[in-house]
């Protein structure tokens, strides 16, 4: 699973509707495979990043190159989406598990597919 | 053949044999693109790579379609074998192991489109005895009413069972705020006959959302069929019979002369002279 579409999941247990979001990872192993380059679709996905989160989870697994705000003119600036497409497109996590923060719920990470299967009391 | 959906739930009945058989069967694989393909044309979406949800993407037949017209997708699915058999044909889309009827877990306006290939109906049945499918349709469609962005469709190729499903359905999603309606491709065709539910999430400003036009709705055919169908002609042409009259006249000058040549070639018996006599037309006597 790509670090932007971590960027973009929330917990789906039966009332957790508060501070479900950015699930904490734990015990993650990270892969980079590479992906081409696609400033068009960065471009269009910078509205949709919570850049905070992103700043954080990135941290969290030992990735420190994200600067803590988007810099101003971030859509022209190719440096910085080639960072962007390194960090989101092309960091896969494999292995690990993903925490709530509101219900502690924990998803598991198995060869880069997370199990977001609910329990019977969950849904 | 009983429908698929009647015999297991999704995950068990695409367990690791029939995951392969299904994707291995270039018949199905075909039809699948074809509808994926179809899919994506209803999605209508702006130009540029979008960042699309594939529901029930399965082995990542539908994925791929996606992937080869420039987009990103995500894929969820129930069962782990077909999840399996995408990862091995090296799916690029983001798969998850999930259960639609659980809800859809994303952040509110993630999606610019979501699509799904043959799934609907697996929704539609109570697997476990503490499933209700009203409210797994519902989760379901609240959830991934929220997940799109504004103005964002979301389409759905599947094969209902019978009227009543395809209201619930309708019901349901209605309920939680999508607009559209069911497309029915080549509706008098037993075979190419394709059920799409469009749905819209909202309206991106100043464009109003129409429902887009079915194919096969003015009799033209589905190119698979198209060389078996009889085409019926405006006219009958009442066939003349051939008269015996265009058979050659044995009695004609033409004739004489030619046989004449020939027996005068073969030389063993005197030939008369030709002259203006010769094959005269006579007068009709007897």
């Amino acid at each position: 699973m790509r670090l932007i579409t971590h960027n973009m999941l929330q917990c789906h247990v039966k009332n957790c509707n508060t501070n479900n979001f950015p699930l904490h990872f734990q015990d993650a192993q990270l892969e980079l495979i590479e992906a081409d380059f696609n400033p068009e679709f960065l471009i269009n996905m910078l509205p949709k990043l919570e850049w905070e989160a992103l700043v954080n989870t990135t941290l969290q697994l030992g990735i420190s190159t994200l600067p803590a705000d988007l810099p101003e003119n971030a859509t022209e600036n190719e440096e910085f989406l080639k960072l962007l497409h390194n960090t989101i497109l092309e960091t896969h996590v494999q292995q690990g598990k993903m925490i709530c923060p509101n219900c502690n719920h924990e998803y598991k990470i198995k060869d880069g597919i997370p199990n977001m299967l609910l329990a019977e009391h969950e849904i | 053949m009983s429908r698929p959906e009647h015999i297991a739930p999704p995950e068990i009945f695409y367990g690791d044999t029939e995951a392969r058989k299904y994707t291995d069967n270039s018949r199905i694989a075909s039809i699948q693109a074809e509808m994926a393909y179809r899919a994506l044309e209803l999605l209508n979406l702006p130009e540029g790579p979008a960042y699309l949800l594939d529901v029930g993407c399965g082995s990542g037949l539908s994925g791929e379609i996606l992937e080869e017209e420039g987009h990103f997708w995500v894929g969820m699915d129930i069962a782990p074998s077909m999840l399996d058999v995408a990862q091995e044909r090296d799916a690029e889309g983001d798969l998850f192991l999930q259960d639609a009827g659980q809800g859809v877990g994303f952040r509110p306006g993630t999606f610019d489109g979501a699509i799904s290939i043959s799934v609907l109906q697996w929704l539609c049945n109570a697997d476990k005895q503490i499933n209700r499918p009203k409210a797994r349709l519902q989760r379901f469609f609240s959830t991934l009413y929220a997940s799109l962005r504004k103005g964002a469709r979301a389409i759905f190729q599947f094969y209902p069972e019978n009227d009543d499903q395809i209201q619930l359905i309708i019901d349901v999603a209605t309920r939680c705020g999508f607009e559209g309606g069911l497309l029915i491709d080549y509706p008098n065709s037993r075979k190419a006959k394709k059920y799409y539910l469009c749905l819209f999430a909202g309206q991106q400003t100043g464009v109003r959302n129409m429902m887009p036009k079915a194919l096969g709705q003015d009799g033209e055919l589905h190119p698979d069929e198209v060389k078996d169908s009889v085409v019926y002609e405006n006219k009958r042409q009442i066939q003349r019979r051939r008269k015996s009259s265009s058979r050659k006249s044995v009695k004609n000058k033409d004739w004489i002369q030619h046989k004449k040549e020939i027996a005068r070639e073969r030389g063993d018996k005197p030939v008369a002279r030709d002259s203006k006599f010769t094959g005269r037309k006579r007068k009709v006597k007897f």
